[in-house]
């Protein structure tokens, strides 16, 4: 990311609706022609983030910078800023020409000018063949792609799609994903994408930020918030992990530790400066984790535990095993046809492995 | 079950048909029938086809004074629609429980007779009342204005009337407006004139144009209004209908007029139909494509 510039600055910006605190000190930084995804569960205050930015709601206190430039004075109609509404607000009474050339109308661009440019956006999207169509006689993925020309047509220097794909089935959404990655290439806008969907943030975004009750949990590229999650909130809410609570019995070199949990020693990865006897979590995702059968077993096994569900996913075979003590763990390995030995029988006792150093460890917290 | 279903609806259809044939359908037929016929000074009307209740219709004299009650109707639309709309979006502003309590309050008077109200309107305009009254009182003008048997005083009287009728068509067009539209508007950079100009006004178009034929329609008939606050001079196509009738008992020319009445309501009509298809957001009627 250091090659690019910031372009937006958000700044202690909090936000309460009568009782309800939305936004609580918000630090944000947009770098300009990133495409930045905030991801996180419904009402955690995503859609009042980006209607602050654009200029539909005044923040309680903090600034917000867009290029140097505080937006506290500019009204909504006079920002840089295109929005893509998760409704698509489309105009009704309009065609889809003239709603893409709202915009432009708006700011007295000349006639020849806008007809080139809406030609152009919408080929981009393209619905050439559909400029004298009213938005009801659209589908929904073309009336998607209408409110994105009609917001992209007026070259914004920031793009803010709120939810904008999750009202479309899943293959559409799989399409959109790909064209707006293009779109955001070719166009080189800035996008800031809002979605509760962790699968399309980790799939589409340069970085995240994870949000929960109007706090900033972690901001990272996707593999960095996939792989190292800051908190059990993004470990768990990016993706299914597996949780393993004990405590560090003592350091072994700069970047190990030796931990107690399930009624195991294991020796863990970790950059953290954990000393003896702190309470830690072992997170580890379903797909590193390796059964054998329990007769087979080798040495560098970290516990056992027996199946007690399977679930065929296509792709890969999850199993469900619960541990001695309890807890429950989902490990989910690819299929190998060619495997004779690769299918469990339920309550049959299997050993759980994993490469030293795809485990997180992060410090106890009491949330459970 | 079905056998049931099936009884009951042909009744409640049959029923409404025919109460609709009985007393809508035939009564305009019959007041059509009566306008081709031949006035009678015993009987009132003779069978016998003629034209002359059409004639007088396009008498210049009559045309004339048609104009008079159409212009005072279309005044009395646009005052009414020049209050309503500005007041309905005051009224949009208010948080969402006021807004029914505000709606109710303005009809509240509409309980009392309308002829009553007019005769409070012509003691407020008489050379004596109220507003002369006042404005002697605060030394504004020196000798009482002539306020009543005006045009004036039929227009301020019929606008009094039939205000509530523009409110409320305006009032539940805007309420299905959605919000969110106006975000977009101005997201894409248009200022407040600007999103009244191209979204809230075409999108409430129907309701301007169906509380317009409430208005007025109305506004040519009400004969009372004209009689009691614009004298004899100022009549509106409702008293010489009701003259037609009742006094001069030439009933074929009274029955064209009704005639000419009803085509004038028809017309509106298709503005109303025109105006909400402009508008339309679900399927419109030419989506033949689809
Ligand atoms: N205009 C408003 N008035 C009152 N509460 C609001 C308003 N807008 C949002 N909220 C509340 O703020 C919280 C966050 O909303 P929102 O930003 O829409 O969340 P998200 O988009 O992440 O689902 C919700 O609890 C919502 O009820
Ligand atoms: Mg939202």
């Amino acid at each position: 990311m250091t090659e690019y510039q910031p372009l937006l600055q958000l700044s202690g910006v909090s936000k309460t609706f009568a009782d309800n605190t939305v936004l609580d000190a918000l630090d944000l930084t947009i770098y300009d022609g990133e495409f930045l995804t905030l991801l996180g569960p419904s009402g955690c205050g995503k859609t009042t983030v980006l209607r602050i930015i654009a200029g539909f709601e005044q923040e309680d206190c903090g600034s917000v910078m867009l290029d140097q430039q505080n937006l506290a004075v500019l009204k909504a109609e006079l920002r840089p800023v295109n929005t893509v509404f998760q409704s698509y607000a489309l105009f009704p009474h309009m065609t889809v020409y003239e709603n893409i050339a709202f915009g432009l109308k708006m700011h007295k661009v000349a006639k020849a000018d806008i007809k080139t440019r809406v030609d152009e956006a919408l080929r981009m999207v393209r619905l050439d063949s559909f400029a004298q169509r009213k938005p009801h006689q659209l589908s929904g993925g073309q009336q998607q792609r209408v409110a994105i020309a009609r917001a992209v047509v007026n070259r914004p220097r920031l793009l803010l799609l709120d939810e904008s794909l999750s009202a479309l089935d899943y293959k559409l959404r799989q399409e959109m994903q790909i064209e707006l990655k293009r779109l955001q290439r070719q166009l080189n806008i800035t996008f800031v994408y809002v979605t509760h969907d962790q699968e399309e943030a980790l799939s589409m975004s340069d970085r995240i930020v994870v949000l929960n009750k109007g706090k900033v949990q972690q901001i990272g590229t996707p593999r960095e918030i996939y792989e190292n999650p800051a908190n059990l909130f993004v470990a768990r809410f990016i993706g299914e992990i597996n949780q393993f609570d004990g405590h560090v019995v003592r350091r072994i070199d700069e970047q190990h530790v030796e931990v107690v949990a399930e009624g195991a020693d294991w020796v863990v990865k970790t950059d953290h400066p954990f000393v003896a006897d702190d309470k830690v979590h072992v997170l580890l995702r379903p797909e590193d984790i390796r059964l054998t059968k329990s007769e087979l077993v080798l040495d560098s096994v970290h516990v056992e535990g027996h199946i007690y569900e399977c679930s065929y996913k296509g792709k890969t075979l999850d199993s469900y095993i619960r541990l001695a003590s309890g807890t429950k763990v989902i490990a989910s390995e690819f299929f190998d046809e060619d495997d004779p030995d690769f299918d469990y029988r339920l309550e049959q006792k299997v050993a759980l492995q994993w490469t030293t150093g795809w485990e997180v460890v992060l410090p106890y917290e009491y949330a459970n | 079950m079905n056998m049931q279903i099936n009884q009951f609806r042909f009744w409640a259809i049959g029923l409404a048909t025919s109460w609709l044939a009985l007393f809508v359908l035939v009564p305009s037929l019959m007041v059509l029938v009566t306008s081709f016929l031949t006035r009678d000074p015993d009987f009132l009307i003779r069978f016998e086809f003629s034209l002359d209740g059409w004639r007088s219709v396009f008498d210049p004299s009559f045309i004339s004074l048609l104009w008079d009650s159409l212009s005072m109707a279309l005044i009395t639309a646009c005052i009414c629609l020049a209050i309503a709309y500005p007041f309905v979006m005051c009224l949009m502003s208010l948080p969402s429980k006021w807004r029914p309590i505000i709606l109710f309050l303005l009809i509240v008077p509409f309980w009392t007779n309308s002829l009553v109200r007019i005769y409070a309107i012509q003691y407020l305009l008489g050379k004596k009342g109220l507003i002369n009254d006042a404005m002697l009182g605060i030394g504004l003008i020196d000798k009482p204005l002539d306020l009543l048997y005006t045009p004036f005083a039929v227009i301020f009287g019929l606008s009094y009337i039939l205000l509530p009728f523009m409110i409320l068509p305006i009032y539940s067009a805007m309420e299905k407006l959605d919000l969110r539209l106006l975000d977009a508007a101005k997201d894409l950079g248009a200022n407040a004139a600007q999103r009244l100009w191209r979204i809230t006004l075409p999108l409430t178009l129907p309701g301007i144009v169906a509380g317009s034929l409430m208005v007025i329609l109305p506004a040519m008939g009400m004969f009372f209004v004209a009689d009691l606050l614009g004298g004899s001079k100022h009549a509106l196509l409702g008293n010489v209908i009701k003259n037609q009738f009742i006094q001069t008992r030439d009933w074929p020319f009274g029955a064209a007029l009704s005639v000419l009445m009803i085509i004038l309501l028809s017309f509106m009509l298709w503005l109303y139909y025109r105006a909400t298809k402009l508008s339309n957001r679900q399927g419109g009627i030419n989506d033949s494509d689809f």
